[in-house]
């Protein structure tokens, strides 16, 4: 699967670390580097500080996830309902490919900073008896991609490390486009303000 | 500054801040307006149902992290707090700086007049006539 580069080389840093944080690598950083890590250049001393940032990290990757995961299922439903023209099917289809690859980096990512993706939700219980038409569907994908941007910017400014608030940054960007995409699809205005909140 | 003045001064500047509050006290607030609001929470809450997030019907008067059916995380859980239009305010102004290592990752609503829509707009679907059971 492709894997954007931004977290094969967290995968590297990380792992880096964690040898670091647990005294048994061999590979020695400098306080610089290890400063760089977490974007935090005060934090680099205390191990104890460190491993709480990437706890805390992997909470907000975890909130991230569970919503990824329902968009996931959110799209199943939409592209089952029978009630899709084939154009807006094929959309529906790489919209959720594209919330996978989100889901199987987000979970990949959390492991990495030490902490346990969730448990899927066994069941979600979608408004399925409101979707009575495309434009139903749309909208309510629509509701979810523009619920998403706005999780992904209150997460933005709360990470410790730097390159995860990059790699949320650039997954906002990507919801972003659907949510255009299918406002457009529902013959909305697409774009319809300047910033997103 | 005599004191009678600064009395007046800090009286005028209480004033100030009251009323900007009271413009957009949870009260007054707009709930319609708080309904828009809400759209930003929608990818992990919904009022009906537990998700990533728990629900939010029955959620005013309740302790905080006391939801049946949903694992809150254990700071939640200590939090303690009763869910008031004054608690939400100090939760939703910044989650993680009022309840510590909470599992919500989400910056909060950092404008006091939209914090006090949003909290309008709970209230009204919690209470008689909203959607919530
Ligand atoms: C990225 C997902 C996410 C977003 C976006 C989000 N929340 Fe949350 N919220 C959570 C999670 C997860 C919890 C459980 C927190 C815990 O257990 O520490 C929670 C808990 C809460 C609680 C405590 C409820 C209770 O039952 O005690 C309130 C209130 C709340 N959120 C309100 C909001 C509001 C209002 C918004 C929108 C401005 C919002 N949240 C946006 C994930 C989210």
């Amino acid at each position: 699967m492709y894997q954007p580069k931004l977290f094969t080389q967290l995968e590297h840093l990380t792992l880096d670390r964690r040898r670091l944080l647990t005294g048994t690598g061999k590979v020695t950083l400098s306080a610089g580097a290890i400063a760089l890590l977490t974007g935090c250049s005060g934090l680099a001393g205390d191990a104890e500080a460190k491993s709480d940032i990437m706890a805390d990290d992997a909470n907000i990757l975890n909130s991230a996830l569970g919503a990824e995961r329902e968009a996931v299922a959110a799209y199943q439903v939409g592209a089952e309902s029978g009630l899709l023209s084939p154009g807006v099917l094929q959309l529906a289809v790489k919209f959720q490919d594209h919330h996978k690859q989100h889901t199987d980096v987000l979970a990949k990512t959390i492991k990495q900073l030490g902490g346990t993706p969730d448990t899927p939700m066994t069941k979600y219980d979608f408004p399925t008896d409101q979707l009575k038409n495309e434009a139903d569907v749309l909208r309510f994908a629509a509701g979810l991609e523009k619920g998403a941007v706005s999780a992904y910017l209150g997460a933005v400014p709360l990470f410790g490390n730097r390159d995860l608030a990059k790699a949320a940054a650039s997954i906002l960007g990507d919801e972003a486009m659907h949510w255009a995409v299918l406002r457009g699809a529902l013959g909305e205005d697409p774009v319809p303000v300047a910033f997103v909140s | 500054m005599t004191p009678p003045l600064l009395a007046l001064v800090l009286g005028l500047l209480g004033a100030a801040v009251l009323s900007d509050r009271g413009a957009h006290a949870s009260a007054v607030g707009d709930a319609d307006r708080g309904a828009k609001i809400y759209e930003r929470c929608i990818a992990c809450h919904s009022l009906a149902r537990n998700r990533t997030g728990p629900k939010h019907c029955g959620m005013i008067g309740r302790v905080a992290g006391t939801q049946k059916g949903y694992r809150y995380s254990k700071a939640m859980r200590a939090w303690g707090k009763v869910w008031t239009p004054e608690s939400l305010d100090e939760f939703l102004e910044n989650p993680r700086r009022t309840v510590p290592r909470t599992r919500m990752g989400y910056a909060g609503v950092k404008d006091a007049g939209e914090r006090a829509n949003l909290i309008a707009y709970l209230i009204r679907e919690n209470g008689p006539g909203g959607s919530c059971p």
